[in-house]
């Protein structure tokens, strides 16, 4: 029972950086139907930020989040408009191969400039572990879970109450028609992608406080994952995407605390397929009937 | 038939006219090692490319797990060969490797490819990492560390002839009663249901038929690199094929060929940049697809019949 306990706190903690990074890939997903292969280098981009504000700059946490947030906001924005916008009409196997050309871009530009050393992450927030009951708890497992959570209520208002996010909601649902509406779409997508980027970017420094060390590879496992977890919520839904999230980081702690951890990923994949074959568009996502 | 069967001799003559040239310039000297190296890499990428353009080009099914089968073909030499280490176990182990790869497409294929493009892709890709997964902690397949010191049973020559015989055969297929019956549920699902095709069947058809040649494919690169580890089989190496596939046209056989070699060139000058090699691979990935949105060639085909059917035009 204690194990268990113990175990769905590690999970929840590495699930709500899933859930952060499944954000991103369902509302990108949902509004252009790309699987930005990106985004997990995004996420890399915002640990690489936060790293150098801290050590060079001496931010404090919350300012080297908020402005890896901003910054990696900035980074998605200008990695839709150069690579992605071009392509709106072309073939999607062909955005989604840019997207991997971008991604690529990104992991060796960065091992370039900076070299694909792992490096420590400034410990800005010093542990402190506390016991509840038999249950330990550190400062920083508190401190992601509650961010993470934060971060999507913020975004479920903001796609919920807002304009931009009716404008978004709208241009999920039928482009064509949300523009004979008078949205614009361009700002529509660029906001997109600027939101689901930010929230990559907080997951970085997170990640970053967390596992303690960084290097330009490291957004490459977990945005597969991430996308795995925004494809068995249900790809388009932000619900989906936090529930995917939190499925992957129970599961994968569950499978290695039983002692099978070189199959977790093995693991994570079959859950896939399973939840694929059962319900074809996820848990949360709508099943869409072709018509003749 | 006839010009299918004329088709086919031309395209005999200019693959023995090719293997002729390789030779005569090995024997001349212009070729060394390190172009070998190149060309044996650009027909094995040929032939995992052109089982891959099948699936996506021809059937319409996004497949991203194209290295797991790989896998399957290249492990299989890799286990048998180094106890049988003649030409006929290197044969016997390919044949096995595309058998176990057949099985292993069923057992993927019968239940995912009821699902539909990005979620095929990425119930596929979740196949191929199970399989790698798999062999990753197999003893059998000696895990992490992979297959050290495989028996060199493959020289240029198979690879170019074996290539060749893919080809040949995934070109018969798609010209067949079942090409066309696996391009028409490519363009409308339903309206080929209707007509009273077997759809799951033959999307089944076509993604074995490609595991099948990834297998070959895995079982060459065995048997000439001489060294395998599950690594050089994770989605990034699905990935790759994938970008021949795209970079020269789905739906075009001959532009997987270009797009091969064009890569395969662009692989062995970019030797020269050190690390600057990848970023500048990735940024000509992206402009060429931002430019070239459809791949290089698109879907045009280089066809010997469309110079034959000018030859009879011209006649009357």
């Amino acid at each position: 029972m204690q194990t268990i306990g113990q175990q769905l706190i590690n999970g929840l903690s590495l699930g709500s950086i899933y859930a952060l990074l499944a954000l991103g890939y369902t509302m990108v997903y949902g509004i252009i139907k790309l699987i930005n292969f990106a985004h997990g280098d995004i996420y890399m981009l915002g640990a690489f930020w936060g790293y150098y504000v801290i050590n060079v700059l001496h931010f404090s946490f919350i300012a080297a989040m908020l402005s890896a947030m901003l910054f990696c906001a900035l980074v998605g924005v200008i990695i839709e408009y150069c690579a992605y916008r071009p392509l709106r009409h072309s073939p999607r196997i062909t955005a989604l191969i840019t997207a991997i050309g971008v991604s690529f871009l990104l992991e060796n530009g960065m091992s370039y400039l900076f070299t694909a050393n792992t490096r420590s992450f400034p410990q800005v927030i010093k542990t402190v572990t506390y016991h509840l009951g038999s249950l330990q708890i550190s400062n920083v497992q508190l401190l992601i879970l509650g961010t993470a959570c934060g971060l999507m209520l913020l975004l479920e208002l903001i796609i919920k109450k807002t304009t931009m996010g009716k404008a978004m909601r709208a241009v999920a649902v039928d482009p064509t028609a949300a523009q004979l509406v008078g949205i614009n779409l361009n700002h529509t997508i660029s906001f997109t992608f600027a939101l689901g980027s930010a929230m990559a970017g907080a997951a970085g420094v997170l990640i970053g406080l967390y596992y303690n060390s960084i290097d330009p590879l490291m957004g490459m496992t977990p945005g597969i994952k991430a996308f795995v977890a925004a494809v068995i919520g249900g790809i388009g839904s932000v619900p989906g995407a936090s529930l995917g999230g939190f499925i992957i980081g129970i599961l994968e702690t569950a499978v290695q605390a039983i002692g099978l951890s070189a199959y977790k990923d093995a693991v994570v994949y079959l859950v896939l397929i399973v939840i694929l074959l059962v319900m074809p568009a996820g848990i949360f996502g709508k099943n869409v009937k072709e018509k003749v | 038939m006839r010009t299918r069967l004329k088709a086919n001799l031309v395209w005999a003559g200019l693959m023995i006219f090719g293997f002729i040239l390789i030779d005569g310039l090995e024997f001349a000297g212009i070729i060394n090692t390190f172009i070998e190296n190149m060309l044996v890499t650009i027909g094995i990428n040929v032939i995992l490319a052109i089982g891959l353009n099948l699936i996506i080009g021809f059937s319409g099914q996004f497949s991203l797990g194209h290295a797991g089968f790989m896998a399957i073909g290249a492990y299989a030499t890799g286990i048998i060969t180094p106890t049988i280490t003649t030409i006929g176990g290197f044969y016997l182990s390919m044949f096995i490797g595309v058998i176990i790869a057949i099985i292993a497409a069923l057992i993927v294929g019968i239940p995912t490819l009821r699902l539909r493009g990005d979620y095929l892709a990425i119930a596929t890709m979740g196949a191929a990492e199970i399989i790698r997964l798999l062999i990753n902690n197999l003893k059998i397949t000696n895990g992490a560390a992979g297959i050290f010191n495989i028996p060199a049973l493959a020289s240029w020559a198979t690879v170019y002839v074996i290539m060749c015989i893919t080809t040949i055969m995934t070109v018969n297929f798609i010209h067949s009663r079942s090409g066309r019956a696996i391009m028409a549920i490519r363009e409308d699902e339903i309206a080929a249901e209707a007509m009273g095709l077997n759809t799951t069947r033959w999307k089944l058809a076509a993604f074995v038929f490609g595991a099948a040649t990834a297998a070959v494919g895995g079982s060459l690169h065995a048997a000439y690199i001489q060294t395998i580890a599950p690594s050089d089989f994770n989605i990034m190496a699905s990935i790759a094929i994938l970008i021949i596939v795209v970079l020269g046209g789905v739906g075009s056989i001959t532009g997987t060929f270009v797009a091969a070699i064009v890569l395969g060139a662009l692989d062995t000058i970019l030797q020269n940049f050190g690390t600057l090699r990848m970023i500048i691979y990735s940024l000509a990935l992206i402009l060429i697809m931002i430019f070239k949105p459809a791949g290089l060639l698109g879907t045009w085909e280089l066809s010997f019949k469309r110079f034959n059917r000018q030859e009879v035009a011209d006649h009357e």
